[in-house]
């Protein structure tokens, strides 16, 4: 179905006309129409009031900077694939009960099956990948709401690691997962440091601190920020340059016009569904690696913050718009307050009122875009 | 009629004694008309005529409960609207199944990307994508000026015209259009029914689904009335004029009803 333009010339001159608008409404006019603009403009915001009211107080020293990247890293793994589930209309308030029910899966396989831990994480995976698409499956045939269905499922996956938890061990924590561990490389892809050459260097140069015995006070960034950076751009990539990227839009924007066109609605909700259980696991792991131990609380209230970062990361609540990169922005702009205000001495309670202010301002703000991004010109 | 019918070739679909009940209700009855190619043919009908279900059994979302629908002279069930789309028969609804905040690229593309590189590397074709789509739009006369800018920053008729070029660029042979021009202005309709005209002229069945004459005469080549969910026959432009297709739909009696009704004497001087 192509044509000439050659054979047309009016067509030819509109198209040409086409060149030239293409040209014109260039770099700055695409950045502008960037859903994580905003998030953008308040992470600078959020760094520069954080280095005049705490420039000397250590938070911009290797070390702080270690710290709220830490923080950072971990909710912005659940918060990419968050977004993404955002961008396709729906919630997954189960995100925590996840966190806590895939610690303790590792942490019986490994403590009362005596499985190798790679492959209590793979058995893990597999667990979490049926149960996020019991989660799609139950939102797509059910029509219910997903914030209907997986608060349930939310009040089902803590009740069970409670449950099989205390029937399996008497206790609700599982200690000593990594004691005596010969799997060390295994561990170290989650719980290890990377660019560890680097810090070394920068300690040889005298920009960062050395200990007595000669180490950097940081010897390298903890693997959960490789993670995130990796599942950001894995994210950013699905979503912007792939047909099933294409459809998470299509099917949080408009169901109905999705349909219509073809597109398998179902499968992409139950995809993205897996994809949010899959990050819970993968934040489960790498704690339950990190600290060795796996408790049947963890993980409480990661749902609520990593629907606030992507928020704040410019993804709108009813879907179709959005990016994984917002949601990166708006977990560092978490992870940075939070440390900020730990190391500003000011008390900590006063981050939960900036949380709700920030989401608050974020949705203003958001709405105001997709106004702007809609509006005829 | 018979000129009209030298110029087309045989019928792309076809209709035969076509009914829906839902229930105990009759939707649709008897319903019996063929589109062929290279022309287009209205379906005109008030509120409540059945035109719906009859677009609605057309693009395979409802399957008719009497009669045969034939497809090239074959009969055919269709279940899906995706199976119509395989057939040929684009369907561009109402609401046009465009999503306003993604791209225009995206829009039209969607269900359907272009994509190069293999395995974990494919990806959308961004750029020939968005050519096409400039290609398309061009040769219709609209001149947008970023394909990658959001849908609802288009005008109305631009938005039809992107749904029907959307169609047409996929392949549609037979292309089914409900109410195109109901919500335009004049302007804007002008131009969606001039981009009708050139999709008739490559060769395009189109089925012109309206409840308002005056959209659908100046490009209707045949016309086929419904009314109270059965079809009170088809006529070929030549056969009819716009006042006499009116007096049918609507049924004499109530239009001169109406006219003694609303008529007032002649203001005194």
């Amino acid at each position: 179905m192509t044509h000439d333009l050659a054979s047309d010339p009016a067509a030819a001159a509109v198209s040409a006309q086409n060149a030239r608008a293409r040209r014109r409404g260039g770099f700055a006019a695409r950045m502008l129409r960037r859903p994580e603009l905003g998030a953008f403009g308040a992470t600078i915001f959020v760094f520069l009031f954080f280095a005049v009211t705490a420039g000397d107080s250590g938070l911009f020293s290797v070390l702080g900077i270690t710290n709220f990247l830490q923080v950072s890293a971990q909710l912005g793994i659940l918060s990419a694939a968050v977004a993404l589930l955002m961008i396709g209309g729906e919630f997954d308030l189960s995100l925590g009960s996840m966190i806590g029910f895939a610690g303790i899966i590792i942490g019986i396989c490994v403590v009362q099956f005596g499985l190798p831990i790679w492959l209590s994480v793979i058995i893990t995976f597999l667990v979490a990948i049926v149960i996020g698409a019991l989660n799609g499956l139950l939102v797509t045939r059910t029509r219910l709401p997903s914030f209907i269905v997986t608060l349930a499922s939310y009040f089902v996956l803590r009740g069970l690691s409670l449950v099989v938890t205390r029937m399996l061990t008497g206790r609700t924590q599982i200690p000593y997962i990594t004691k005596d561990t010969t799997e060390g490389t295994f561990v170290s892809l989650f719980a290890g440091k990377f660019g560890r050459g680097f810090f070394t260097w920068l300690g040889h140069m005298g920009w960062i601190d050395l200990r007595p015995d000669g180490l950097p006070v940081v010897q390298g960034l903890p693997m959960s920020v490789a993670w995130w950076i990796g599942l950001t751009a894995l994210a950013t990539w699905i979503l912007v340059r792939t047909r099933f990227g294409n459809w998470i839009f299509a099917v949080g924007g408009d169901i109905g016009a999705a349909r219509n066109v073809g597109v398998p609605v179902e499968r992409v909700k139950i995809m993205l569904f897996i994809g949010t259980a899959c990050a819970a696991t993968l934040f489960a792991t790498i704690q339950v690696l990190e600290a060795g131990s796996a408790d049947v609380l963890r993980g409480t209230q990661k749902e609520f913050e990593a629907v606030i970062a992507a928020v704040i990361g410019g993804n709108l609540l009813t879907g179709g718009y959005g990016s994984a990169i917002g949601a990166m922005f708006g977990s560092l702009i978490f992870g940075t307050v939070q440390m900020g205000i730990f190391y500003t001495g000011v008390d900590n309670d006063w981050f939960m009122v900036f949380l709700g202010l920030m989401v608050l301002v974020a949705v203003l703000f958001n709405n105001y875009v997709r106004r702007k991004a809609t509006e005829a010109r | 009629m018979m000129a009209v019918l030298s110029k087309s070739d045989r019928p792309l679909i076809e209709l035969d004694q076509v009914g829906k009940q839902f229930g105990s209700v009759v939707a649709l009855k008897d319903i019996t008309f063929a589109a062929r190619p290279g022309t287009v043919h209205c379906l005109l009908g008030d509120n409540g005529a059945g035109k719906s279900t009859l677009i609605k059994i057309l693009s395979g979302v409802h399957q008719p409960t009497a009669g045969e629908m034939r497809i090239d002279g074959e009969p055919i069930v269709l279940t899906s609207p995706r199976q119509a789309l395989d057939k040929g028969i684009a369907t561009v609804f109402q609401d046009l199944a465009m999503i306003p905040l993604m791209s225009i690229t995206r829009n039209f593309f969607l269900g359907r990307e272009p994509t190069r590189g293999r395995f974990l590397l494919r990806r959308i074709d961004m750029r020939h994508a968005d050519e096409i789509v400039y290609e398309q739009l061009s040769q219709m006369g609209i001149n947008v000026r970023d394909p990658q800018q959001a849908v609802g920053t288009l005008s109305g008729g631009e938005r039809q015209c992107v749904a029907i070029a959307r169609a047409v660029y996929h392949g549609a042979r037979i292309l089914i259009l409900d109410e195109p021009t109901s919500a335009l202005g004049v302007h804007q309709a002008s131009i969606v029914l001039r981009y009708i005209a050139q999709a008739r002229e490559r060769g395009i069945g189109v089925i012109f689904i309206t409840h308002n004459i005056h959209h659908a005469y100046p490009i209707a080549d045949m016309f086929t009335l419904l009314n109270r969910g059965k079809a009170h026959g088809t006529f070929a432009k030549s056969e009819i004029s716009e006042a006499e297709v009116l007096d049918l739909m609507a049924g004499r009696r109530d239009l001169k009803h109406l006219d003694a009704e609303l008529a007032r004497p002649a203001p005194q001087a």
